[in-house]
């Protein structure tokens, strides 16, 4: 694992260009979202928050979907190094996961004038998801570093995948029948310079995403990479 | 029949068994020595395909229906009996004329009066000598064996030499001890683990 | 077929072992109809029949957890489950083996659990055994797994709810939807859905969850 972590981790990274790209384009998009994009005539303000919530929880998706391909290559390749991956993938999944619902949360209560909604059928299952994951943290720690726990997480994370789609279509036979919708919301009307800032959103909370990606997965490897050193200096 | 380089083994940062290269011939029986730590049963697992390696290579030739091991532990249902125990791995183990050979083990061992106790009420050497049949019962190829004398009573310790000498030669051997001088004499290639 | 073979020999051990001890299902049994004892005091008078039916269903996915919880016990005290991994046998058959035999003790707990629902709260209607059977294809499945994989953490008996319950919603709402709903139908069919998947899913990871 040496080498070819030393390449990958300190020299030539690509983490502080992706950091300032990032942020270059959270910047593009706040400006866009507070200075460009119309104010919707129903909801107002509050509608803006869509701006943000709506590709956190995208990117939230796309977190765990990374972290269970990952986890695939781990069980397949049997390399070590997708342990790691996939752990932080699946550790950003989490983070926006928790973004997902505060903002979810913070649009319900602007809204509707509830801080939560049973009917919003995106934040009951992210409710859902946010319990299974956090699971995983604790089983992961809970088991002594090494293949085995590599290989029970990766388990866990191919888990978590296969529940996205089932626990959606569980919510909403549940709306049917057990909760039936009590509010009806209409979706925004997007213009086109809705879509265009939604758009830019996107991206942007994308790339902030990748960056604390490479950033977690550059911090864990440089910690490794000392301990290693620091052993091998010792023996 | 076995062929290891560079093998090595690690749990995260810890590492069980240092970079180590091996050949061992069809037939051999290899003794495996060395200290607490050392990496005896660490390597004795990866060769019985309990544990894969961390790097290098390690290739045994045969397939883990006719590979026998013994570990610390007894690998069987304490609330089974010693004969319901050999019949379920009789039957994984697809062994052939299953009782016959579970009923001569039994009493090569001289646990056959005690075939019908769980277990649990087995005493440690005896609990042994019930892991031993196991290993055998399906007449494997090769034998990988953890310090098997550890836990026999003086009885067991005979029987285990009288087998281990009927099988040397004629099956592929690897035991790993504390005390080298018992099987000093059956020994064709040792490897002492620092 | 030897995997099959495997299977029905492991099962049996299960069945033989838990028949010789007799520990875990009479627990089960009486922890299910404690619970819906204490669920009739908890619901207030005049509460309809659909509450009562998601008092069942927490009333089973709590007791199949206590059941869970215990299902590799007999694996972990004498080493047994690398006996198992050692033998030539499909590691897959050991998680089918061992799942066929929760998923008897689980019927057997329905065999009571149900009986009691109906004489505490509400008359049992078909689609609800229906439903209750197809979860527990579910339940045994998803269960053992998580179980041996809360048998190689250090909490052990803490971990297993927390990994199961998430699992097991989308069950408790196919369950409790075959039997309040107009149309049980769809749920039923839901919960095959899940059985399928997780099942699968299940018998492809397993090899993973018990080897270093």
């Amino acid at each position: 694992m040496s080498t070819s972590s030393l390449n990958r981790s300190g020299f030539g990274s690509p983490v502080p260009l992706l950091a300032v790209l990032a942020s270059g384009l959270v910047g593009i998009a706040l400006a866009l979202v507070f200075f460009v994009a119309p104010e919707d005539a129903d909801q107002g303000l509050s509608q803006k928050i869509f701006y943000f919530h709506v590709p956190i929880a995208l990117t939230a998706y796309a977190c765990f979907g990374w972290g269970a391909f990952k986890a695939l290559l781990l069980l397949w390749r049997k390399e070590e190094r997708y342990d790691l991956e996939s752990y932080v993938a699946v550790h950003q999944g989490t983070i926006f996961g928790a973004l997902t619902l505060a903002t979810g949360s913070i649009w319900a209560k602007a809204s509707w004038g509830h801080w939560w909604l049973w009917s919003e059928n995106q934040l009951v299952l992210f409710l859902v998801l946010f319990l299974f994951y956090s699971a995983y943290f604790m089983l992961r720690f809970s088991i002594e570093e090494g293949p085995r726990r590599a290989n029970i997480s990766a388990v866990y994370a191919l888990f978590g995948i296969a529940l996205v789609p089932v626990s959606f279509l569980a919510i909403r036979l549940a709306e049917n029948v057990i909760h039936p919708t009590v509010f009806t919301r209409e979706g925004p009307q997007m213009t086109g310079t809705m879509f265009f800032t939604f758009c830019v959103a996107w991206v942007a909370i994308s790339a902030l995403a990748y960056a604390l990606y490479r950033l977690e997965l550059l911090g864990k490897r440089l910690d490794s990479n000392l301990r290693e050193l620091r052993e091998a200096l010792s023996s | 029949m076995i062929s290891a380089r560079a093998l090595e083994k690690r749990y995260g940062r810890k590492r069980a068994l240092r970079p180590l290269d091996l050949d061992v011939a069809s037939g051999s029986f290899l003794v495996v020595t060395g200290a607490n730590g050392s990496g005896k049963t660490t390597l004795l697992r990866l060769l019985a395909g309990l544990a894969a390696p961390s790097r290098g290579t390690l290739e045994v030739a045969v397939d883990r229906g006719r590979l026998g091991y013994l570990g610390h532990e007894a690998l069987v249902y304490r609330e089974l009996t010693a004969l319901e125990n050999l019949d379920l791995y009789g039957r994984l183990y697809r062994v052939p004329e299953r009782r016959e050979r579970i009923g001569m083990l039994l009493e090569r061992f001289g646990l056959w009066e005690a075939r019908g106790e769980r277990a649990s009420a087995l005493s440690r050497g005896m609990l042994q000598r019930l892991a031993l049949c196991r290993a055998l019962l399906h007449d494997p190829d090769l034998l990988v064996l953890d310090e098997p004398f550890t836990a026999l009573d003086v009885q067991g310790a005979a029987l285990l030499d009288h087998q281990l000498a009927e099988l040397r030669g004629t099956r592929t051997v690897v035991v790993s001890t504390h005390e080298p001088e018992r099987v000093q004499r059956l020994a064709s290639a040792r490897l002492a683990l620092t | 077929m030897t995997f099959l073979a495997d299977v029905a020999t492991l099962a049996r051990k299960d069945l033989r072992l838990e028949l010789r001890a007799r520990d875990t299902l009479p627990a089960m049994l009486l922890f299910v109809v404690s619970t819906l004892v204490v669920f009739r005091f908890a619901l207030p008078e005049g509460a309809d029949d659909v509450a009562a039916h998601g008092l069942l269903w927490v009333a089973l996915v709590f007791t199949a957890l206590l059941g869970l919880a215990r299902a590799w016990a007999p694996e972990r005290e004498g080493g047994a489950l690398e006996g198992l991994v050692l033998a030539p046998t499909d590691r897959s058959a050991i998680w089918l083996g061992k799942s066929a035999a929760v998923f008897i003790f689980l019927c057997a707990l329905d065999a009571v659990a149900l009986p009691a629902f109906a004489l505490f709260f509400a008359p049992v209607s078909l689609s609800t055994v229906a439903g209750v059977l197809l979860a527990n294809v579910g339940i045994c499945a998803i269960g053992t797994l998580l179980a041996a994989m809360a048998a190689a953490s250090r909490t052990r008996e803490l971990i297993l709810p927390l990994l199961f319950l998430p699992l097991a919603i989308p069950l408790v709402v196919g369950g409790v939807g075959a039997g309040v709903s107009a149309e049980p139908a769809r749920f039923l069919a839901f919960l095959g859905l899940y059985d399928g998947v997780f099942a699968i899913l299940c018998w492809a990871s397993f090899e993973y969850v018990v080897s270093e």
